[in-house]
């Protein structure tokens, strides 16, 4: 058998490019496979929370506790909003009675800490909700397949299937999740799934007098939530965890936490 | 191979086949991957739907000004018309269609005007820009609608 040296090298290159190319380049694709990774879903929903406009008169947690039919008189909520306020010795006070139910109506932290304010540097509200993730840990953490993330972005709890177990609301960072005292299963904000579904605002973002609060589709490049959060400056709460949230904050503060 | 081993085995394979009858009976059809991750798409696919059934309460402004057409133009000329109605009248739901709720539950307590009017003696993020009073100071012991407009703002005539 002969060999030239271009053969030689012609099929030298060849080799070499069939040895670079990927397993996976051979992997057969089902049909739905192939729809997912390219994207067969036309909205991504994404949550806007402008902090300097919020007040903290706690209505989006009254709605959003009776819309929902979260027990009113109970200490869990899927929303709440905290209450921060950083004094001259550098200390950061914060609080959120029963999870701003009934607003901020007195001036002392906790209903019991004084603050001076000639001491107080910076104060203001932060609204706090589910931040459907793109990277759930608590549908990673799940054993039976009872929360998930539905195509348009929304993390689902299957209130049939959840046996209640508890992870999820152990796996979540930002402390979401909690058990729903009646119905016995893990619960969390689900950007009122029954509203944006039918084209409504969430019951939070309609009850917002001052529009701290904005829900939006992340894939209408024409939506104006999308064209804020593309075009200024806006953060997302425990960036570090790599969850990689989906409720921008503008206004957000490093004491934030 | 004598019976005696085998027999065993087929007990295991009985048990196996019992365990899999049963999984296809109680595990739904529609449950499995969804899309395209088995880590977050794993789900009865039944349940989104039954998510998106769960009822409307709040019902927005818009609905109640249709037949409440003359206080749904004082509230939105006035300071307060960024806020909506069932905020404190409670949730519409299913008024007036049925008798879920017939009347509404007006709340008319200090408390809820408070949660923006009371002064916090801070900025408070946009608190600041908002009219605001020292609750204890300011007839502590009355309803703020007992002299105060809440739709026009304005004092009630017997007061001013």
């Amino acid at each position: 058998m002969s060999c030239s040296r271009r053969s030689f090298l012609k099929n030298a290159v060849k080799c070499g490019m069939a040895a670079s190319l990927p397993l996976s380049a051979f992997r057969l694709l089902r049909p739905a496979e192939v729809r997912a990774a390219v994207g067969d879903s036309k909205v991504r929903w994404a949550f806007l929370v402008d902090t300097t406009k919020c007040v903290g008169c706690g209505l989006c947690v009254k709605a959003c506790k009776k819309e929902n039919d979260v027990p009113y008189d109970v200490e869990v909520t899927r929303t709440w909003v905290e209450r921060y306020v950083v004094t001259r010795d550098g200390k950061t006070h914060t609080d959120s009675p029963a999870g701003a139910r009934d607003g901020f109506i007195s001036p002392k932290i906790r209903d019991e800490e004084e603050i001076n304010p000639e001491e107080v540097v910076k104060s203001f509200f932060v609204p706090k909700l589910c931040n459907q993730c793109d990277n759930p840990a608590c549908v990673q953490v799940c054993p039976v397949g009872a929360t998930y993330q539905t195509g348009d972005g929304v993390v689902l709890v299957d209130r049939k299937w959840c046996i209640g177990c508890g992870y999820c609301i152990m796996a979540c960072p930002y402390g979401v999740r909690f058990f729903h005292p009646v119905h016995r299963v893990a619960e969390k904000c689900n950007f009122c799934y029954h509203r944006i579904s039918k084209g409504m605002d969430t019951a939070c973002v309609q009850a917002c007098p001052f529009g701290a609060r904005r829900i939006g589709n992340l894939k209408n490049l024409e939506d104006p939530v999308t064209k804020i959060i593309m075009n200024e400056r806006v953060a997302v709460l425990k960036d570090e965890y790599g969850t990689k949230p989906q409720v921008f904050y503008i206004g957000l503060d490093h004491t934030v936490r | 191979m004598k019976n005696h081993v085998l027999r065993p085995l087929w007990v295991a394979l009985a048990f196996v086949a019992l365990v899999l009858a049963a999984r296809y009976i109680i595990v739904p059809k529609d449950f499995g991957v969804q899309g395209e991750s088995f880590t977050y798409n794993f789900h009865r696919a039944g349940n989104v739907g039954e998510w998106q059934a769960f009822p409307v309460k709040y019902r927005g402004t818009e609905v109640c000004a249709e037949c409440h057409a003359e206080q749904g133009e004082a509230l939105a000329a006035s300071g307060h018309g960024i806020i909506q109605c069932e905020n404190c009248h409670g949730p519409g739901t299913d008024h007036p269609e049925t008798e879920n709720p017939q009347t509404m539950t007006i709340d008319r307590s200090r408390a809820l005007c408070l949660r923006c009017h009371a002064d916090l003696g801070y900025p408070a993020g946009g608190r600041i820009n908002i009219p605001a009073i020292d609750s204890g100071e300011h007839h502590a012991d009355k309803e703020c609608a007992a002299c105060h407009n809440p739709h026009t703002l304005d004092l009630k005539e017997d007061v001013q």
